[in-house]
């Protein structure tokens, strides 16, 4: 058999694609809340990045996971709190805004970088903690299956039950009822009394969280360092992922799961002789074409000139 | 006093962000820096302090000013594409291809180039365009995505079709002589690009502020219903501003490789075409001012290479600089209540000029 | 029963500048129907606004019940006791009847919605004032009317007791109205008090108690409705005499200019809106098209105008077809078009008054070579349609977001009129705009027709168009169920049974 097919079709192949997928469905679902309220989260990537920074740093310094994780919640909430201040308080357009905030992590994580690790590129030499893979007691001596399910990171536990919590919220509490209304129409929502502005943050605070739940596995479950830039390209991914799910749970889930899909396939290929850069382009790609059929079908709806 | 406050609001606006964002910085300087004094020397006047550094300056202002009047066209007609970083990574790799391939005269090779260079870019803004005008589709999200798509799609041309197996690194064949822009100013690097780049300025400016496209394109972007229902084309607007800024993100890419490094020698984006999104930001997409806002930043880098040469301080810090001056010029409602409280002091004086018996 | 609400020297400037209230003092009784009038701009709306909490006054007082109160936002003002139903409904579209009703008040259980109880709530509140809604629709689902009295549930499910009502038939038809006043009655019998804003004398005079005229910002007088008759209103509004009177006819025969033969169309929602519609327009009349908003009269001007394609159909202009031609085409066959929403579609509000002028001629040889534009010849052109049209302005140079609404309009209307068209397509040539600039508006479009030019009035005001009109069409359902000759005697009474779909006209009788 051909040792490409061979390859995805064994379990190690799907085990890979739930790994890539933990830090992209973290970081969907945190666009996705922002999205409903209306005021769409981009800088998911800068959140990201300085999440998985702080895990890093506060951990080495600490060697405390669970300091590590805090700080890196605190990290993605402290930059979405920001994002809300300039975009809700001082009016900024919530896309420039964004894009000054990726831009500032990114300076921002690579100066501390510097700073504490002397090193611009890395942080491998200190030494941060990991969060812990888990077997799962009964499902992993099922055959098939429990080669795939079980054995993960507990952040990619936490990213599967992540999609229930989204569900939850959005549809079953008033919180997530209010960020509904004042995604489609904030008038509504503040002539009956609510403070939009306020419903838009809990909204951006929510994605901050999960952003940093992102960022966090990045540095310290997928990998056990922090390197510059290391979030490449994943919070852009997560702004298509969460449009391709129309913002909603289960699209959400599904959009996860297809680029999740689609990076692993890139990196089973990158084995055989295909030269590297073609593969790294097809998530993009892939995202580009979604973009497009999405598009395509949502104008087909409309038909005007 | 208060008229005039009110008459130049953004510009002053804008001063203070940058006060403020430069206040910020010099805080850091003393914070984590052995030497501040000598970091705040060299963070303020680096630049000064050779002919060579100050011509860094105008190099290094010139891609940015292109990219920067690239964005601002499709910026003008409310497309948000943040694309120009791809189409000028792409435009130089494939110009540069052309340009090691081939021999004329210096003066067909070069003309040549520049034309090459702006087709690729203009192609690769025609995608997110045509797109976009179609059927929708986020130019933001294609542009961010044709990025990378263009990032790994040079670097696969130029690696395995370009490469320079003598030269130590991946880099390309250099280009011949006949394709170089000679730089004409001793100590320093600056090329006939940055030439070239004044006169796109002027070009621009042209553009937007004197033609019917211009005007077509400035309509769409303030209402593109009102456009449509006047008769303005907005799809060929929509599709033409992209194409014309990847053009000119093209040229952008080109140039730096013609004046400045003779081969393709970048392992990733540059960052030509994020700065060229600031600098639209900064200059509220009007040629004249993004030039000045270019010029700007590139002090600002210059600064940030000369401290991380000579001091204990990371070039970073200017990063943060420049992030913290956009989200105080996005901003809108940032000392609008100063604005506001004059608006109302002006408004009060009329109505007592009114009121009272001539 | 005494004064529920007072105010007291309410003083409002706006950001750009514009005093909209000027110390305005104004005392409503409780258990009374207050209605408040005024051109756009008078300040009834801005008033209302601070009272409900959506605007604040740099200066003044609200005293409810006797008691001062602050009111910062919309929830100050609904503990209070304060409800408020806005022009432009308030409702979130993809949620239904009762998430709407109970957003900001949801019931609990635990931190989860109770959903059953949010249910039971709006069945009981619906059964004590007699509304009836289909509580688990999503208001995209739900006609215009039901949709109002979800506004008004939303405001008595939270205990209001004075009620803000802003323009509340700008979207019914003759029939709606009165089932919304028989409504307002019986709320005021249940104790209730209503304060009604509206540009409709006729309306008001029917409902009201008490009349409060707004002019520039200032109250210029209070009254019992009794004691007024809707001339008197008007020149209290104005300070000068309104016609209502309609408009003699042109005598002169046109020919059929403009036709439109069986468009039909489909939306994104599958509807078919449009059913078949056709007419003739001659030059030297006016065509009006009346029916209650949403009923396709939308659509169609965007199929007339080039901005969508129709189904099937066709429009000819002259014999000859136009239906697919570009909005450009269609306007160099001098088909002009007064938008209905001049701030969405008329004009772009950054762009100087020049800028917004030239939009349908800058490419024409006056005013542009090749690739240039003419500037001095632009300027020109402007500062003189300005002139004629009356607009004020410092300069031509002016952003249009500096003008009043009123002359933005009189911007939209020199534009469309000095192209010197054949047809013009008015759609609410003079929604919320002032009563001076209105008739300004009319009598243009009546000297247009006077030259020679086809008007198709589209408009939800029907004294507008019994005003106007040489022929009157009623759309229905996408459907034209009635042409009528226009002439004395002829009232909204004749047209509403039409345009409520209880007629049409195979009906006889």
């Amino acid at each position: 058999m051909n040792p490409l097919l061979k390859s995805i079709l064994s379990p190690s192949f799907g085990f890979a694609i739930l790994r890539v997928m933990t830090p992209i469905l973290f970081a969907s679902i945190g666009v996705a809340f922002s999205a409903l309220a209306g005021s769409i989260n981009i800088s998911l990537e800068g959140t990201m990045l300085i999440s998985a920074f702080f895990g890093v740093i506060v951990s080495a310094f600490t060697k405390s996971l669970t300091l590590g994780l805090i700080s890196g919640i605190l990290a993605g909430i402290g930059l979405a709190s920001i994002l809300a201040y300039f975009h809700l308080k001082l009016k900024a357009d919530i896309i420039l805004a964004a894009i000054a905030l990726n831009m500032f992590a990114s300076g921002f994580t690579i100066f501390l970088l510097y700073i504490f690790a002397k090193d611009k590129g890395t942080s491998s030499s200190l030494k941060s903690l990991v969060f812990p893979s888990i077997q799962i007691p009964i499902l992993k001596d099922i055959p098939i299956l429990g080669e795939i399910i079980s054995g993960h990171n507990i952040l990619t536990y936490l990213a599967l039950l992540s999609i229930l919590i989204f569900f939850i919220i959005i549809f079953k509490t008033p919180l997530g009822l209010r960020i509904r209304a004042v995604g489609q129409n904030p008038d509504a929502a503040s002539s009956v009394g609510i403070n939009v502005n306020k419903i838009k943050f809990y909204a951006l605070l929510l994605s901050g969280i999960f952003g940093a739940l992102g960022g966090l596995y990045l540095s310290m479950g997928y990998v056990s360092w922090f390197a510059r830039d290391m979030t490449a390209g994943r919070g852009f991914i997560a702004i298509a992922a969460s449009n391709l799910g129309a913002h909603l749970p289960l699209g959400v889930f599904l959009a996860s799961i297809l680029f999740g899909i689609l990076n692993t396939i890139a990196i089973y290929l990158a084995s055989l002789q295909v030269p590297s850069e073609f593969i790294q382009m097809i998530p993009y790609i892939a995202t580009i074409i979604t973009l497009t059929i999405y598009s395509i079908q949502a104008s087909r709806k409309k038909r005007k000139l | 006093m208060d008229k005039y406050i009110l008459k130049y609001f953004n510009l002053i606006r804008t001063i203070i962000a940058i006060l403020i964002g430069v206040f910020i910085c010099i805080l850091i300087i003393f914070i984590i820096s052995k030497d501040p004094q000598n970091g705040l020397r060299y963070f303020f006047l680096g630049p000064f302090s050779s002919t060579g550094r100050f011509g860094n300056v105008i190099e290094m202002a010139s891609p940015i000013i292109l990219c920067g009047l690239a964005i601002s066209i499709p910026f003008q007609a409310e497309q948000f594409n943040v694309g120009a970083e791809g189409a000028l990574f792409i435009a130089a790799a494939v110009t540069t291809g052309f340009g090691v391939s081939t021999s004329f005269p210096k003066i067909i090779h070069i003309p040549l180039m520049i034309l090459v260079a702006g087709g690729v870019g203009a192609i690769w803004g025609f995608i997110p365009g045509i797109l976009k005008a179609k059927w929708k589709a986020s130019e933001l999200v294609i542009t961010l995505m044709m990025n990378y798509v263009a990032l790994y799609l040079s670097l696969y041309i130029i690696n395995f079709h370009f490469r320079d197996k003598k030269a130590g690194f991946l880099v390309s064949y250099q280009l011949p002589k006949t394709a170089w822009f000679d730089q004409f100013i001793k100590n320093t690097r600056i090329h006939y690009g940055v030439i070239l780049t004044i006169i796109f300025i002027i070009l621009v400016y042209i553009l937007l502020y004197k033609t019917k496209l211009g005007y077509e394109i400035r309509m769409t972007g303030m209402n593109i219903n009102f456009a449509k229902y006047g008769g303005i084309n907005t799809f060929k607007i929509i599709v033409l501003s992209q194409v014309i800024g990847g053009f000119i993100a093209g040229i952008a890419g080109i140039s730096e490789v013609m004046g400045i490094h003779r081969r393709f020698n970048w392992q990733g984006t540059p960052g030509y075409g994020w700065d060229g999104v600031v600098v639209a930001i900064i200059g509220r997409n009007h040629p004249i001012l993004i030039a000045f806002a270019s010029i700007f930043i590139a002090y600002l880098r210059v600064s940030g290479q000369v401290l991380n040469l000579l001091t204990d301080i990371p070039a970073e810090i200017v990063t943060i600089l420049e992030s913290i001056i956009i989200l105080l010029i996005t901003a809108e409602a940032f000392l609008t209540q100063w604005k506001y409280r004059i608006t109302v002091r002006e408004a009060e004086k009329k109505e007592v000029k009114i009121e009272s018996p001539s | 029963m005494g004064v529920i609400l007072s105010v007291k020297n309410i003083v409002k400037v706006y950001p750009n500048g514009v005093v909209a209230n000027k110390g305005v003092s104004l005392d409503v009784e409780e258990g009374t129907i207050h209605a408040i009038v005024g051109e756009n701009g008078a300040g009834k709306t801005t008033l209302m606004k601070i009272v409900f909490g959506i605007e604040e006054s740099q200066e003044g007082q609200i005293f409810f019940k006797g008691k001062r109160i602050k009111i910062k936002n919309p929830y100050d003002a609904i503990k209070n006791g304060i409800g408020m139903v806005h022009q432009h409904f308030m409702l979130a579209q993809d949620l239904t009847v009762y998430e709407n009703l109970l957003l900001g008040i949801e019931p609990k259980r635990g931190i989860f919605l109770n959903t059953k109880e949010a249910i039971e709530i709006t069945k009981k509140v619906s059964n004590d004032y007699g509304l009836s809604v289909p509580f688990d629709k999503k208001i995209k689902d739900l006609p215009i009317g039901l949709r109002q009295r979800v506004e008004i549930l939303k405001a008595l499910i939270r205990n209001a007791e004075l009620l803000i009502l802003d323009e509340p038939t700008s979207v019914l038809t003759p029939q709606e109205t009165e089932v919304l006043f028989n409504t307002l009655k019986a709320l005021k019998k249940a104790g209730k008090t209503i304060i009604f804003i509206s540009h409709k004398l006729k309306e008001v005079l029917e409902i009201a108690d008490k009349v409060t005229i707004m002019r520039d910002g200032k109250i210029v007088v209070t009254k019992d409705a009794k004691e007024l008759n809707e001339h008197e209103i008007a020149y209290l509004m104005v300070g000068r005499e309104i016609s209502f009177e309609r408009i003699p006819p042109n005598d002169k025969q046109g020919e059929v200019i403009f036709e439109a033969q069986d468009i039909s169309f489909i939306n994104e929602d599958n509807v078919k809106v449009l059913k078949g519609v056709s007419f003739k327009l001659k030059s030297y009349e006016i065509l009006g098209l009346c029916g209650i908003e949403g009923n396709g009269q939308t659509e169609l001007v965007e199929i007339l105008t080039g901005l969508r394609r129709p189904l099937t159909g066709k429009i000819l202009l002259k014999d000859k077809e136009i239906t697919n031609l570009l909005p450009r085409e269609i306007r160099e066959k001098r088909v002009s078009h007064i938008p209905e929403d001049r701030m969405k579609d008329g004009v772009a509000d950054r762009a100087t008054v020049e800028e917004n002028i030239i939009v349908d001629r800058y490419y024409k040889k006056g005013f542009s070579g090749r690739l240039l534009l003419k500037e001095k010849e632009i300027e020109n052109h402007s500062n003189e349609l300005i002139r004629k049209f009356n607009i004020l302005t410092f300069s031509s140079k002016n952003p249009v977001s500096s003008l009043s609404g009123g002359n933005i309009q009189k911007v939209v209307v020199a534009r469309e009129l000095s192209s010197n068209p054949l047809i013009i397509i008015a759609d609410q040539p003079t929604r919320g705009i002032d009563v001076g600039s209105e008739e300004l508006v009319h009598n243009l479009l009546k000297d247009a027709r006077d030259n020679g030019a086809g008007i198709f009035l589209v408009s939800a005001d029907l004294d507008e168009i019994l005003k106007l009109s040489t022929r009157i069409l009623v759309i229905y359902n996408g459907e034209i169920v009635k042409e009528f000759i226009n002439q004395e005697g002829l009232t909204g009474r004749d047209l509403g049974p039409y345009m409520l779909g209880l007629k049409k006209e195979k009906d006889n009788g």
